[in-house]
């Protein structure tokens, strides 16, 4: 057994994003800082897939967490990034503990249908919520970070050096928490629930537990996509944000804490290339490669690397 | 009085609409257990085939009263180009794999699908409105409703009477039925499983296909449309019960007329409550309101 290197490694990329980012230019910035948002809720799924489930509906979360990031700065204008990211945190994990209870006793697909119908009750609300502007969501001002509000040219840099500094924290405690009995038990059930149970563990114990991480993982990542975008919309809470969810955390399997966010880093990159190039062709490029992943490649990206380091 | 004769008219309408766009998917549910994610595809690509071949079939000046033909013609066409393709290329190879694989992998299918459909038909709106117009409307309690209408509710009732008659009274339907419940051992009673499941998947899929041809006339045809149809197909046959017939129409009834009271009575609850009534079935009667317990398999 090698020394766990995953600390390292994440502090390693701590220090690129803050260096590199100096000559960074705005745009790749943001595309970074999104890709920090979103590889937080792949890993939340990242803890599911582990044991097996499916959440066809992640996308609630995501979309509660930038909803009470953007309830902070419009009625209380509140615009410091933590105190959003907090917020996000807070409401999603208590929407998540709730939920869990329910959500944890299911299995396979029915786990993916529930958490779809909850998102998509989530979806149907706001849109029909003209307070909350509608489909049309609503704008938040741009970050302060403790009270201070950055000159424009440094805000990408501030925003992208603090998405990095809570998402690889976060990792960092998952990595934790996936060394712990507790975590380990996912591939437990996975493989066989009733052994678990049998083993004096419970089962739906374990993944209410996860359930919740996931929910506040994909709060803080929702939250820091509403005041890094600017904007929100029921959109966020829709079905196809669940699947972007999905594309990512199989993309990157489930070898390593890291690896949702190099999952959410190349789904940001695609998206912005293949939107450029070609529009009308991004999602069948997705499709094809979920579909090669899943048949070729069933443990994600990440286990090239794996196969080699056994190799 | 008369706005509950509204109510239960927009009801019956939307009811035969949602049954006959999600009871393909109950059908390829209860047989291969697959939940299909290009399902809305079909819708999709029947929508946009039935659109345009009736586009251009009025454009001739070909007689209008045989668009309706037009429109069945343009679901079968595209359903037998792409169904067995999905089937036999792709999804046969994935029938041992787990049940959320294959939902991502249908998934996956739905998104290369879903710009293809871009790339032939462009993304500009397609319109086919002349066979809705055709009919004419008729009246419930002062209100007009379009004639057209009533051809969906009569695809609902005959599709769904079509097939119960045909799962309970017909040898394919009744070696179907054993092949739902065991493949194994219908399998070595000499049934061609392999076939059953390529017609399923093929017929199921025309029924979404039909769906969304019929569904044409009396919408604008623009890209997107398979993907709302997806999540309410799901609401509909989850709420009746994976893989039933009659659940998939209880279902549909069910959420027809839920959200036939609330745009009537509470709009802003449209969407809302359809899957509410999704998450409530799920939360307590996990299997649908049509489903016998199954045993736990170690």
């Amino acid at each position: 057994m090698t020394r766990d290197r995953i600390p390292l490694v994440l502090l390693a990329i701590f220090l690129v994003v803050a260096l590199a980012g100096l000559w960074t230019p705005p745009w790749a910035l943001f595309i970074l800082t999104i890709a920090f948002a979103k590889g937080l809720v792949a890993l939340g799924l990242m803890l599911f897939l582990r044991a097996g489930l499916v959440s066809f509906g992640q996308a609630l979360y995501y979309c509660a967490g930038a909803y009470a990031a953007g309830a902070l700065g419009r009625y209380l204008g509140v615009s410091d990034i933590f105190l959003m990211m907090a917020a996000g945190a807070a409401v999603a994990g208590l929407l998540g503990f709730i939920l869990g209870f329910l959500l944890a006793k299911y299995r396979g697909i029915f786990f993916g249908l529930l958490s779809l119908a909850l998102s998509m009750i989530l979806y149907g609300l706001l849109v029909k919520n003209e307070a909350l502007g509608s489909t049309d969501g609503f704008n938040i001002r741009p970050s302060t970070l403790f009270g201070v509000r950055p000159d424009l040219e440094w805000l990408r840099y501030l925003v992208a050096l603090s998405a990095a500094a809570v998402a690889l924290g976060a990792a960092a405690l998952v990595h934790r928490y996936l060394g712990t009995p507790l975590g380990r038990l996912a591939p437990a059930i996975k493989d066989n629930e009733i052994r678990v149970e049998y083993m004096g563990a419970s089962a739906r114990h374990a993944i209410h537990v996860k359930y919740v991480i996931a929910a506040v993982l994909a709060g803080i990542g929702g939250a820091l996509a509403a005041t890094t975008v600017g904007h929100i919309d029921p959109d966020m809470a829709y079905w196809t944000t669940s699947g972007e969810f999905i594309f990512m955390a199989i993309l990157a399997g489930t070898g390593s804490v890291v690896a949702p966010f190099a999952g959410a880093l190349i789904f940001a990159v695609i998206h912005t290339t293949a939107y450029d190039l070609s529009p009308n062709t991004w999602q069948m490029f997705l499709g094809t490669s979920l579909l090669l992943l899943i048949v070729f490649l069933p443990e994600g990206l990440w286990s090239l690397f794996r196969r080699r380091r056994a190799g | 009085m008369d706005q509950i004769l509204a109510v239960i008219a927009d009801g019956i309408i939307y009811s035969a609409w949602l049954f006959i766009a999600a009871v393909g998917l109950t059908l390829i549910y209860g047989v291969m257990k697959i939940i299909n994610v290009t399902h809305g595809s079909f819708y999709a690509l029947g929508a946009y085939a039935g659109a345009s071949l009736t586009g251009a079939w009025i454009a001739r000046g070909l007689p209008v009263e045989w668009s309706y033909a037009v429109l069945a013609a343009g679901a079968l066409a595209v359903t037998l180009v792409v169904a067995p393709l999905i089937e036999r290329g792709i999804l046969r190879f994935m029938y041992a794999r787990d049940e959320v694989v294959i939902l991502l992998i249908t998934y996956a299918l739905f998104l290369i699908l879903e710009d293809t459909i871009k790339l032939i038909w462009g993304v500009n709106p397609y319109f086919a409105a002349e066979p809705y117009a055709l009919l004419g409307s008729f009246e419930v309690g002062g209100l007009p409703y379009p004639t057209y209408n009533l051809i969906l509710v009569a695809l609902a009732v005959i599709s769904g009477g079509g097939l119960a008659w045909m799962l309970q009274s017909t040898r394919v339907g009744k070696l179907l039925v054993s092949v739902i419940h065991d493949p194994e051992v219908s399998r070595a009673m000499g049934i061609n499983v392999d076939r059953y499941y390529m017609v399923t998947f093929a017929f199921g899929s025309l029924l979404a296909a039909l769906g969304g041809s019929f569904t044409a006339p009396t919408v604008s045809v623009v890209p997107g449309l398979g993907v709302e149809i997806i999540v309410l197909s799901f609401a509909v046959v989850v709420i009746g019960g994976l893989g039933s017939l009659p659940g998939a129409a209880l279902g549909a009834l069910i959420v027809g007329v839920v959200r036939s009271v609330c745009v009537h009575y509470a709009p802003e609850l449209e969407l809302f409550v359809i899957y509410f009534v999704m998450a409530m079935v799920l939360a307590f009667r996990p299997r649908g309101l049509f489903s016998l317990a199954e045993p736990r398999k170690i």
